[in-house]
């Protein structure tokens, strides 16, 4: 629970961060960095895990991530919420230790356990102080969870519960609900567009659980990422400690193409004071060729902060909201291109027709070169901000391992950023967005 | 912000200070200077990558406020980036994104900050963008006007709909009926409706001076040229006469009080704040201490009491939280809530709550917990080292909440010397319902169809 909500941003840059640098461009970020030896070094360990690491010893800490193909997206139908119950599930007892043994000796060794879930992914996430003892008890406990969880029913059934108290909340919030609706909107009934409901989670079982674990947590699929105070050595012994114990695992079905939505617009009532506004449209995967002129485009369109043009229009020149925005978030299938705002209700059809203005011009006249240039600036030369930490290298490292994306990628960055054309942006953009898939969902509007 | 704040956190402990020793370079980094004219300069080199993170933090929040101009603090902090006399408005912006860069401010009860992170090479030029808004800013009656717009659209986002921040806003308002902390950062709406661009520029001349700011730096950089940058940049203005601060204390509260807030939700909440003590003296002081390590011990970790006995155990919650924070301009609270499960009520859960304090004065802590708060602590110090955001967050807060960054070791010294019987101590003695102040949200149906609640009619001034 947060009482705290006393801080305020003149720019709700969390949003921003959250989708352009910790989805997007996490992609974005990594290159041969001028500033230390980053060596991204891979390897495919014997038992047929993806292993990814980069060596710095500069901290006494290490930050790994361990990602399985075992994301929202594999959730039989009918059981929408079942990869982030396993994923939520992992550390509620293992290897004989409950869920407050488990809790105390991760505490005690001062290591931080996270969870990763989304669409494609889910996985978990160690931080942990390198010093032997530390790091070997720590990691002996991520194997435990990792490879021996009990999935106790006990404890299914509560947080089945509070998943359907936090579903229930969910659906009074008008973002919530927004959010929900433009995903469905978008997909319709592929696995992208399904979220959880309170029958979808009140239908899981214990043995869902267990089969979805088996069949997706296996050591053909996981992708180890490693960053920080360990050497090669060591890194080829953890990834192997860390999943050497999980069968090698049936193949997967890919999971089915996306079918473009056609245009619609979704008006959904609501009493809030604000509505919140959707538009946006399937577009990239994830190795996607148009991705540097989509993101350089995006930047300068509703990515760039306070100097988009989004921003531009409507917040500086209108007052119309506090925060506006456009990312593309690819994924293995089409993700979403998104713009999204909040403004009064009675000026949510002027603060749209704004949006949609800007967007419009945008995909018609592309970028100015003054634009361009600029953008290829604040990308090209901020580029080692979003490499300055291992928290920050590991999430990019992650996202290469999981969508085996090329390594000189990364190091590729600043030359094919620099390389995009202002036709080019155009024609992505007149290519990839396509006023025949717009969607829009619109909650709360008058 | 974060829930639980250890971020000062405790010394390192014996076994762990040894990591700490390759990377704590000389003693003296961080390097701090006072100009003449009263400017705090602290630099932390950090040459981990060639970024600088660039902060100017000033003394001066929604504490200094006075009623009928409530959100002034965090309305200026818009108008920052809207010109000065030889910027137009959103050119501070402009420059820091093609010089590679990001930006953004925040404004608190106690401080309002600004910060970009460059790289390193383009520091100089933030020192001359940030100098310039301190003395040079222009507030334009229509820029004024519309980023007024701006912020009434930001108090609907993050407060008017959403029930849990006005369930706090109500909490604080009623918890503090003198003490300016009372008022909401964000300002009350009818303020801002009638807020004018004066209001803005006599905030602007009263406290925005380099004898009420701190320019923080952390990153890849020499720290004798960034004092050179700084002197050149800031060292020919003059210090201002700043106004005197007549922070009113709270009254002594003698009994408990209780309010409803009523919201379109599905899930009641409770908020329950105690008045505390906040740190004051940080070398003789012992109870904030204390409390921080109370606050640990029943959450902020995932063996934290609460969770453990509430969420996991009884089951009568499905979510839980403590927040103390012993540094504060203002005065201090001790905060409990959660929201009860399907089945309990929130008096069930107010009932567990206070039990769950009441266990701790009855019969103490264990060594155990004491030292996993103290273990989690000094890791977090570790981990602090992977972002430069943080370390100047740090200082920055430090100072401008009325510390010196240097008396972060010693407080993490201070935490590490919490004795169990002073967690008892102070459980015993802060708990007690006649300090108490109750906020329940009392969930109401929502009518899709229902337009939102008139506000009363505004009175323009």
């Amino acid at each position: 629970m947060r009482f705290r909500n006393d801080l305020l941003l003149v720019n709700p840059m969390n949003r921003f961060f959250r989708h352009l640098l910790l989805q997007a461009a996490a992609l974005f970020a990594l290159s041969v960095p001028a500033w230390a030896n980053v060596n991204i070094q891979h390897w495919v360990a014997a038992n047929g895990a993806r292993v990814y690491f980069v060596e710095s010893h500069v901290l006494p800490i290490i930050d790994l991530q361990v990602d399985f193909d075992a994301g929202a997206a594999r959730d039989p139908a009918g059981r929408s919420g079942l990869a982030g119950m396993t994923q939520g599930m992992l550390d509620a007892a293992a290897g004989g230790l409950d869920e407050d043994a488990l809790a105390e000796k991760f505490s005690d060794l001062g290591a931080r356990l996270s969870g990763v879930a989304d669409n494609d992914r889910a996985g978990l996430s160690l931080r942990t102080l390198s010093s032997a003892r530390e790091r070997d008890g720590a990691l002996a406990l991520l194997r435990t969870v990792l490879t021996r969880p009990e999935f106790p029913a006990a404890v299914l059934e509560r947080e089945k519960a509070r998943a359907i108290a936090s579903l229930r909340e969910a659906d009074t919030k008008p973002d919530q609900i927004g959010s929900k609706a433009f995903a469905r909107a978008l997909y319709g009934d592929h696995p992208y567009g399904r979220s959880a409901t309170v029958e979808s989670v009140a239908a899981i079982t214990r043995d869902d659980l267990l089969a979805h674990y088996r069949r997706h947590y296996v050591a053909s699929r996981a992708v180890v990422s490693i960053v920080g105070d360990v050497t090669r050595q060591q890194a080829e012994a953890i990834a192997l400690q860390l999943t050497g114990d999980l069968p090698a695992g049936e193949p997967l079905a890919p999971i089915p193409a996306v079918t473009m939505p056609k245009a619609v617009t979704e008006r959904i009532a609501h009493p809030a004071n604000q509505s919140h506004i959707f538009v946006g449209e399937p577009v990239t995967r994830r190795g996607d060729p148009d991705f540097f002129p989509l993101q350089v485009g995006n930047y300068i369109l509703g990515g760039g902060g306070f100097v988009s043009r989004l921003t531009k229009e409507v917040r500086e020149k209108r007052g119309y909201a506090y925060s506006v925005y456009s990312y593309f978030n690819p994924q293995r299938e089409p993700g979403p291109f998104q713009i999204g705002l909040q403004t009064q209700r009675a000026q949510a059809a002027d603060a749209l027709k704004v949006v949609d203005e800007t967007l419009a011009k945008f995909i018609a006249d592309g970028p100015t070169d003054d634009e361009l240039k600029a953008a290829k600036r604040n990308l090209v030369d901020g580029y080692s901000l979003r490499l300055d930490s291992n928290r920050k290298l590991l999430e990019s490292l992650a996202v290469i391992g999981f969508y085996g994306l090329p390594l000189d990628w990364l190091s590729k960055f600043p030359e094919r950023v620099e390389a995009v054309t202002a036709a080019q942006v155009k024609d992505a953009f007149r290519r990839r967005l396509s006023a025949d898939h717009m969607v829009r969902v619109i909650v709360a509007g008058d | 912000m974060e829930l639980r704040r250890f971020s000062r956190g405790f010394a390192l402990c014996s076994a762990l200070a040894a990591l700490l020793a390759p990377i704590s370079p000389a003693r003296a980094n961080p390097y701090e200077t006072r100009l003449d004219n009263g400017l705090h300069v602290i630099v932390k080199e950090d040459h981990r990558a060639p970024v600088a993170m660039h902060m100017v933090w000033y003394r001066v929040g929604a504490i200094d406020e006075h009623d009928g101009t409530t959100g002034i603090a965090h309305l200026l902090e818009h108008m920052m980036f809207k010109g000065t006399k030889t910027l137009k408005p959103g050119e501070f912006n402009e420059i820091v994104a093609r010089a590679g860069g990001n930006d953004n401010a925040f404004t608190s009860h106690d401080y309002t900050a600004y910060f970009q992170r460059v790289p390193a090479a383009a520091l100089p030029k933030m020192i001359e963008l940030e100098a310039d808004r301190m003395r040079n800013l222009v507030i334009s009656d229509d820029e004024f006007a519309r980023e007024l717009k701006v912020v009434m659209e930001e108090r609907r986002l993050r407060t008017d709909d959403q029930p849990q921040s006005q369930l706090h806003e109500q909490l604080m308002a009623t918890a503090f009926i003198a003490h300016p902390y009372r008022r909401p950062v964000i300002g009350w709406m009818n303020d801002l409706e009638n807020m004018r661009p004066d209001d803005a520029r006599d905030w602007y001349r009263r406290w925005y001076a380099p004898n009420n700011a701190y320019v923080v730096v952390v990153g890849d950089v020499d720290h004798k040229k960034v004092f050179e940058q700084v002197k050149k940049a800031y060292g020919h203005m003059k210090p201002v006469q700043l106004p005197v601060r007549k922070m009113t204390a709270e009254p002594v509260q003698t009994g408990e009080r209780r309010i409803t807030v009523k919201a379109p939700a599905e899930l009641p909440q409770l908020a329950m704040t105690w008045k505390v003590p906040k740190l004051v003296d940080v070398s003789n002081d012992r109870e904030p201490y204390a409390l921080e390590v109370l606050a640990g011990i029943l959450d902020g970790h995932a063996a934290s009491r609460l969770p453990k006995a509430l969420v996991r155990g009884s089951q009568v919650a499905v979510e839980v939280g403590a927040y103390y924070d012993a540094t504060a301009r203002g005065e201090t609270t001790f905060m409990l809530g959660g929201t009860p499960a399907k089945g309990h009520s929130v008096a069930e859960l107010e009932a567990a709550l206070r039990a769950e304090v009441k266990r701790i004065a009855d019969e103490g802590v264990s060594e155990a917990e004491l030292e996993r708060i103290k273990t989690l602590t000094v890791a977090a110090q570790v981990y602090k080292l992977d972002s430069t955001y943080v370390q100047a967050m740090e200082i920055g807060r430090m100072e401008a909440s009325g510390y010196r960054w240097q008396d972060a070791d010693l407080m993490l010294e201070k935490l590490k010397s919490v004795t169990a019987a002073e967690v008892q101590a102070v459980a015993r003695k802060y708990f007690g319902s006649d300090t108490l102040t109750v906020a329940v949200l009392d969930p109401q149906p929502l009518d899709p169809n229902a337009k939102p609640r008139a506000k009363p009619a505004g009175l323009r001034h």
